[in-house]
């Protein structure tokens, strides 16, 4: 990466564990870089002010908003997007469990709460009612209610998805 | 969204980013980004250039200096703040206060710098480094410079730090006997954005007690008699503003719950805090007495022996 300024600069990222090199404009957001750019439209952009949390991926394995970040920014990281949760098709005992207790209605929202939720679970593998809460603070469900999606990710943490 | 087009650079060392600073009209430097991204979204800020921190390892350190303070680097996360054991051992009050910044997300990237440099008067850092006598040391081309909390926070956006300077680390006195640290706040929601906060940061020093050996004033007194007492509001003004006249009202006091309520009476009168959709400036000066009143008694309950 540059130490003189550049309006766009070369890019080398992993992403769900395949190393992109790419030309990047200084100013792209790092979450239209991966859904305009690489084509992972799993990442959802919802308000676009870094409240909503829709487009959490994991930056080095830690959570973060993707609307509010540069691309080059994450120049040399390695990220996981909600695409990488599941390469297989396979669901996660996580996701089986949003499915099993009916923690998505619309699903825009969904991505997100999994990437919180996944990061949480790998530091914390069995984590309370209050720890999930406090870690899924930062994303924002409109349908509902966020009982179910709490309920989900206990659930997975007990191994009882 | 789409950003205005701009400049970005990475330098290696903390020279090379004064010097980026100081080269380009219109460079700003790029701490965590949970702020600056935001505000270039809504071009309330247009960068020419971004001088994108990241590298600059000796910004994220956490540790002691030959004086003793906590030395906090510009680039140290919430994330860090909350997890430090130097943190925990000298002033838990700062991890305390970070986890109940915004969210996983926002403390993962978020930065102490970043929380000072822009003064948000809604940020929580501010008046809480305020309360804990911070000084803030900013590099520039000519050298060093270290300023304190009064001195730091300027206005609205606007600190010490210069065009061409850079922050590079906050520091604070560690805990000593008869420390003892409180943070209130009420805020949009849980974790959300405060409308008023206070800070307050009581010691030994410089009170009635402070020339009297801590064994001769007998069992209990140190739990209860304050020496010096800080008292810090934030959301009220463009800056944050100490209590004058409640701390010397506290200083050498007992700090019962009805003293200390009796040091706040009158303070919000003395505050032209404003109205806006989350309180109206009557009941940020109605929450500045009460938040006080809870800084000043959590601190006292949390003296250390």
């Amino acid at each position: 990466m540059g130490t003189q300024p550049a309006s766009s600069l070369a890019v080398s990222v992993a992403v769900n564990g395949e190393q992109i090199e790419e030309e990047v404009p200084a100013r792209r957001l790092l979450v239209h870089f991966l859904r305009d750019d690489l084509g992972l439209t799993g990442t959802h952009v919802g308000c676009d002010t870094g409240n909503c949390g829709a487009c959490t991926v994991h930056l080095n394995g830690e959570p973060v908003k993707s609307c509010m970040l540069l691309t080059v920014q994450v120049d040399g990281a390695a990220l996981t997007t909600i695409e990488g949760l599941a390469p297989d098709g396979e669901l996660t005992p996580l996701q089986r469990a949003f499915n099993e207790h009916h923690a998505l209605q619309c699903g825009y929202c969904t991505p997100g709460m999994l990437m919180s939720a996944s990061a949480l679970l790998e530091r914390n593998p069995h984590p309370s009612e209050d720890e999930v809460r406090v870690a899924l603070q930062g994303n924002i469900c409109r349908c509902t209610g966020y009982v179910n999606i709490v309920e989900a990710v206990v659930a997975a943490g007990r191994g009882s998805a | 969204m789409l950003l205005r087009e701009v400049d970005y650079a990475r330098p290696a060392t903390v020279d090379e980013a004064i010097a980026l600073l100081a080269e380009h009209d219109g460079a700003r430097p790029l701490a965590g980004g949970q702020t600056l991204v935001n505000v270039m979204k809504a071009r309330a800020a247009s960068p020419d250039v971004l001088v994108d921190l990241a590298e600059l390892e000796e910004l994220r350190s956490i540790g002691f200096g030959s004086d003793g303070r906590l030395e906090i680097g510009a680039m140290v996360t919430y994330a860090q703040l909350v997890s430090s054991s130097e943190v925990e051992v000298a002033r838990p009050i700062l991890g305390e206060v970070a986890a109940t910044i915004a969210d996983v997300q926002v403390r993962n990237r978020g930065t102490i710098g970043g929380n000072v440099c822009v003064n948000d008067p809604t940020n929580h850092l501010p008046p809480l480094l305020v309360a804990l006598d911070a000084h803030f040391t900013i590099r520039g081309a000519d050298g060093e410079r270290t300023v304190d909390a009064s001195d730091f926070f300027q206005g609205v956006y606007l600190t010490a730090v210069g065009v061409g300077e850079l922050l590079t680390k906050v520091s604070v006195p560690p805990a000593v006997s008869g420390t003892g640290d409180g943070f209130a706040a009420v805020t949009i929601g849980k974790h959300g954005t405060c409308i008023v906060d206070a800070a307050a940061s009581i010691s030994d020093e410089g009170g009635v007690g402070s020339t009297e050996p801590l064994e001769s004033r007998g069992a209990g007194s140190a739990d209860a008699r304050a020496g010096a007492v800080r008292v810090v509001l934030g959301c009220v003004a463009p800056t944050p503003v100490r209590a004058t006249t409640m701390e010397e009202g506290l200083a050498g006091a007992e700090l019962s719950e009805a003293v200390v309520r009796g040091a706040s009476e009158g303070l919000g009168a003395t505050l032209d805090p404003p109205s806006d959709v989350h309180g109206s400036a009557d009941y940020r000066r109605a929450l500045a007495e009460t938040l006080a009143v809870r800084a000043v008694l959590q601190a006292a309950s949390r003296r250390t022996a």
